[in-house]
C-alpha cells in the first residue's frame, strides 16, 4: 500500500489474492458485514474465474489422476469444522474471530487517553493490527497519517471530518487526511485498525502523549 | 484444441452437480481434465514452483471433490468457484511456507464469507460467465493485459510500468479504469 487505495482497489486486490494477511483480514471482516461490498467483490472474483478458464493450461504429471484417485478412495468426511464462537464474540466477524481469544478481556489492553487498545500479533512486520475501544462520546487523539490507516467499525460508530461511520463500514485514511474521531453516543465504539506506517499525533493532547505512548 | 478445451459452462455445472449428488467419478474425471491443467497454469504463472504447483493442484481438485455439495450454481460459475479455491490454497501455502512455526491452518482465512441471500446477486452466475468473457474481450488490449497481470502475476505497478514502457500513474489509472468497467458491466453494483 504505497499509495492510498480506494475501497474498490482493496476489494479487487482481495479477489485476486494480492493482499498481505493483515489487510486481507480486515477486508474479509468488512465483507462479512457489508452486502454492497460483497456484490462488488463477487464481480471481481468472477473476472478471476473467466481468466482461469482462458488461461494457458500446463499439463499435469502423467500419474496425477491416479494419484488423486488413490486419495479419493480413502476419503473420509470433510476434516474439522471450527467450533461455534464463544457467546461474547458472536458480533465479531468470523475472519477476525479466528485471531482472538475466547473473551476480548483476555487481550493485552492498555489505556490511551479515553480509549483502550490492544495490538494483535499477526506476525507480519509490515503492519500493525489493533483492536480499539472508545467510550460513547469520547475522542481518539487527533492525528495525521504516515501511510494508510484502515478502520473497520465493529460496534457503535464514530464521527470525524469526513462524516458519520457505523458498524460494518471500512474507512480508509491516507497521508492527506487529518482527523479526530469521536465515538457516537449510546454505546462503545469498537474498531479494528490496520496501519502500514505510524500515525502522527497532531492535537495538543496527542503531542503531549507522543513521547510516552504510541497511538 | 483438445476435447477438454471446448467444455461449456453448463456441462461443467452438470458434472459438478453429479459429483455433489452421486460422487460420480467419471464426471469428476472430466472436471479434472478441464481444470487441473488450468489450475496448474494459474499456479505456475503466479510463481509457484513445479513440484509445489503439482501438489497444490492435487489439493485444489481434492477440495472440489470434498466440497462439491457446497457449490451453488446461482452464486458462482464452476470456473469462479475453482478460481477461489486455487487462490486460497496458494495463499495458505505461502503463509505456511514463510512461517513454519505456525501450525497448518492457523492463519487460514475462511473459504467464504457468510452465505448471502440469493437475491443479492444481480446477475445469475450462468449469464455472468458469458458476460465476463465478453466484457474482457471488449476491453482495449492493453487494459485486458493489465487485468491479467493483476490476477496472475501481481507485479508491483512500477515493474509493470517499466515493462510496458508506460508512466507509473498511467498503469495505475488504466488498471483501475479496466477493473471498474468490468465490475459495472458485470452488475457488481449493489441492487
Amino acid at each position: 500500500m504505497s499509495e492510498t487505495p480506494t475501497l474498490d482497489d482493496l476489494l479487487a486486490a482481495h479477489a485476486a489474492g494480492n493482499l498481505s494477511m493483515p489487510v486481507a483480514l480486515i477486508v474479509a471482516s468488512h465483507l462479512a458485514l457489508s452486502v454492497e461490498s460483497r456484490c462488488r467483490y463477487h464481480a471481481y472474483e468472477a473476472v478471476g474465474g473467466a481468466l482461469l478458464r482462458q488461461i494457458e493450461p500446463v499439463p499435469c504429471a502423467p500419474e496425477a489422476w491416479d494419484r488423486l484417485c488413490a486419495r479419493l478412495d480413502d476419503e473420509g468426511p470433510e476434516p474439522h469444522r471450527p467450533p461455534p464462537p464463544a457467546p461474547s464474540l458472536r458480533h465479531i466477524p468470523d475472519p477476525l474471530r479466528q485471531h482472538l481469544p475466547d473473551s476480548l478481556e483476555a487481550l493485552p489492553w492498555r489505556r490511551l487517553g479515553e480509549a483502550t487498545q490492544a495490538d494483535l500479533d499477526l506476525r507480519d512486520p509490515g503492519y500493525r493490527t489493533t483492536l480499539i475501544r472508545v467510550p460513547p462520546g469520547s475522542t481518539y487523539p487527533r492525528h495525521t497519517h504516515g501511510g494508510t490507516e484502515l478502520i473497520l467499525v465493529l460496534e457503535g460508530g464514530f464521527r470525524d471530518e469526513s462524516g458519520r461511520h457505523l458498524r460494518g463500514e471500512l474507512v480508509i485514511a491516507g497521508p492527506e487526511i487529518e482527523h479526530q474521531p469521536v465515538a457516537e453516543p449510546g454505546q462503545d465504539w469498537l474498531w479494528l485498525r490496520v496501519l502500514d506506517a505510524p500515525l502522527r499525533p497532531t492535537g495538543p493532547i496527542g503531542r503531549l502523549l507522543a513521547p510516552f505512548r504510541r497511538l | 484444441m483438445t476435447e477438454a478445451d471446448r467444455r461449456s459452462e453448463p456441462a461443467l455445472v452438470a458434472d459438478l452437480l453429479a459429483v455433489a449428488e452421486r460422487r460420480d467419478r467419471e464426471a469428476f474425471g472430466r472436471l479434472f481434465a478441464f481444470y487441473a491443467p488450468r489450475v496448474k497454469g494459474y499456479l505456475r504463472r503466479r510463481g509457484t514452483e513445479e513440484a509445489m504447483a503439482e501438489d497444490l493442484t492435487q489439493e485444489v481438485m481434492l477440495t472440489m471433490w470434498r466440497r462439491a455439495h457446497q457449490f451453488d450454481e446461482h452464486r458462482a460459475t464452476p470456473s469462479t468457484w475453482v478460481f477461489t479455491i486455487a487462490r486460497n490454497k496458494r495463499i495458505d501455502a505461502l503463509r505456511r511456507g514463510s512461517r513454519p512455526e505456525l501450525e497448518a491452518g492457523a492463519t487460514d482465512l475462511p473459504e467464504e464469507v457468510d452465505p448471502a441471500p440469493r437475491g443479492e446477486r444481480v446477475v445469475e452466475a450462468r449469464q455472468m460467465e458469458e458476460m465476463v468473457s465478453r466484457a474482457i474481450q471488449r476491453l482495449p488490449k492493453e487494459q485486458a493485459e493489465l487485468v491479467r497481470i493483476f490476477y496472475f502475476e501481481d507485479k508491483p505497478h512500477t515493474v509493470i510500468a517499466d515493462e510496458l514502457g508506460l508512466p507509473f500513474g498511467t498503469v495505475k489509472s488504466r488498471l483501475r479504469l479496466a477493473l471498474s468497467k468490468l465490475r459495472v458491466m458485470l452488475g457488481g453494483e449493489a441492487p
